[in-house]
C-alpha cells in the first residue's frame, strides 16, 4: 500500500509537490516557451506575424481550424 | 520533481496530439474539403483567380496536420505539467491520477467548451480576412474569461468546503462559474461570418469533428499524465519474492 493511498484514506490531501519559490524558473522559462508553441500553431501569420511569409501558417493551417482557433 | 513531470507532460502531450490527429483526419478532413470545395465554387462564380498554393493540400492535411496538433499537444502537456505540479495537494485531496484527470475535465470545459459555445470553431470559406485581428482578439479574451472564471471557482469550492461539504461547494463553484461565463458571452460581441449557401450539414459536422478532435486532446492528456505522474510520485512496489513459474 503506498503512502498517496494511506493519505487520501485519512481524507488529508497529500503533499504539494513544488513551493512557489522552485516552480517560479520554469513557469518563466518553459511557459513562456510553451506559450510560444501555441502562438505558432494557433495564431503566428493570423493577426500577428514573426516570421515573414506564409510558410508557418499553411503548414499548420488544417490544424489550426480544426482545434478552433480563428483563421481565413 | 517538476522538470521529470514537465517532460512527462510533453511527452503525455505529444501522444494526445497523435490520437488528435487521428479524429481529427478522420471526421474533420472531410467536411474541411466539402468547404473548400464550396469555396472554389464561390470563387468561380465571381470569377476570381485561385490563390497560389504554398503548402499542397495533400500535405496541409496529413503532415500539415499531424505537426499541428503534435506541437500543439506537446505545448499544452507541458503547461498542463506545470500547472498540475503547483495544484497538486493544493486544490484538492484527490491522488495523481485523480487530479490529472479532474484537470484535464477543467482545462476542455474552460478552453475548449466555454468559448467554442461563444465562438465556435469554422472550416475555411467562413471568416473573412479583414476580421481576422478581431476575432482572435475575442477568442483569446474568451479563453482569458473562461479559465479565470475556473480558477476562481476553485477557490470558492475550497473555501466553502468546511461549511457546505463537498457536495453543495462544487454545486456553488460551478454556478459561480456558469454565471461569469454567462455573462461574458452576453457581453461579448457576436461573429456571423458565414457565407450565404453554405451547407449547414458541413458546418455542423465540421464543428462535432473539431469538439471531438479537442476532447480526444484533453482526454488522451489527462489520464497519459495521470498515469505517467502516479508513476512518479509514487512508485509501485517491486515484486521481488515471486517465484517464477516452472
Ligand atoms: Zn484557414
Amino acid at each position: 500500500m503506498s503512502e498517496l493511498a494511506v493519505d487520501r484514506r485519512a481524507g488529508t490531501a497529500p503533499a504539494p509537490i513544488a513551493s512557489a519559490r522552485e516552480l517560479l524558473p520554469f513557469a518563466l522559462l518553459a511557459g513562456l516557451v510553451l506559450m510560444l508553441l501555441v502562438y505558432f500553431v494557433g495564431a503566428e501569420e493570423g493577426a500577428l506575424s514573426l516570421i515573414a511569409g506564409n510558410g508557418v501558417h499553411e503548414l499548420v493551417h488544417d490544424a489550426r481550424h480544426l482545434l478552433g482557433f480563428p483563421c481565413h | 520533481m517538476i522538470r521529470s513531470l514537465l517532460i512527462r507532460g510533453m511527452i503525455a502531450g505529444a501522444l494526445a496530439g497523435v490520437v488528435a490527429f487521428a479524429l481529427a483526419y478522420a471526421f474533420g478532413e472531410p467536411q474541411v474539403q466539402h468547404a473548400i470545395d464550396f469555396e472554389d465554387h464561390l470563387a468561380r462564380l465571381h470569377h476570381e483567380p485561385a490563390g497560389a498554393e504554398v503548402v499542397s493540400r495533400g500535405v496541409q492535411r496529413t503532415l500539415g496536420l499531424l505537426t499541428g496538433t503534435v506541437i500543439m499537444g506537446v505545448a499544452l502537456g507541458g503547461l498542463f505539467a506545470l500547472v498540475f505540479a503547483w495544484g497538486y495537494g493544493r486544490v484538492g485531496a484527490a491522488g495523481a491520477r485523480a487530479t490529472a484527470a479532474l484537470l484535464a475535465l477543467a482545462a476542455f470545459v474552460s478552453i475548449t467548451l466555454v468559448p467554442f459555445t461563444k465562438y465556435p470553431a469554422n472550416p475555411p470559406t467562413i471568416g473573412s480576412a479583414a476580421t481576422i485581428d478581431r476575432r482572435t482578439v475575442l477568442f483569446v479574451a474568451m479563453i482569458a474569461i473562461s479559465v479565470l472564471a475556473a480558477v476562481a471557482a476553485a477557490r470558492i469550492r475550497r473555501q466553502t468546503l468546511p461549511a457546505l461539504g463537498a457536495w453543495n461547494a462544487a454545486i456553488v463553484a460551478c454556478a459561480a462559474f456558469l454565471v461569469v461565463v454567462g455573462g461574458a458571452q452576453l457581453a461579448l460581441p457576436a461573429v456571423h461570418e458565414t457565407p450565404a449557401g453554405f451547407p449547414a450539414d458541413v458546418l455542423y459536422r465540421f464543428r462535432l469533428a473539431s469538439l471531438g478532435t479537442n476532447a480526444a486532446l484533453w482526454l488522451t492528456l489527462g489520464l497519459g499524465f495521470g498515469w505517467a505522474a502516479e508513476r512518479r510520485l509514487a512508485p509501485a512496489p517491486r515484486r521481488v519474492a515471486e517465484p517464477a513459474p516452472h
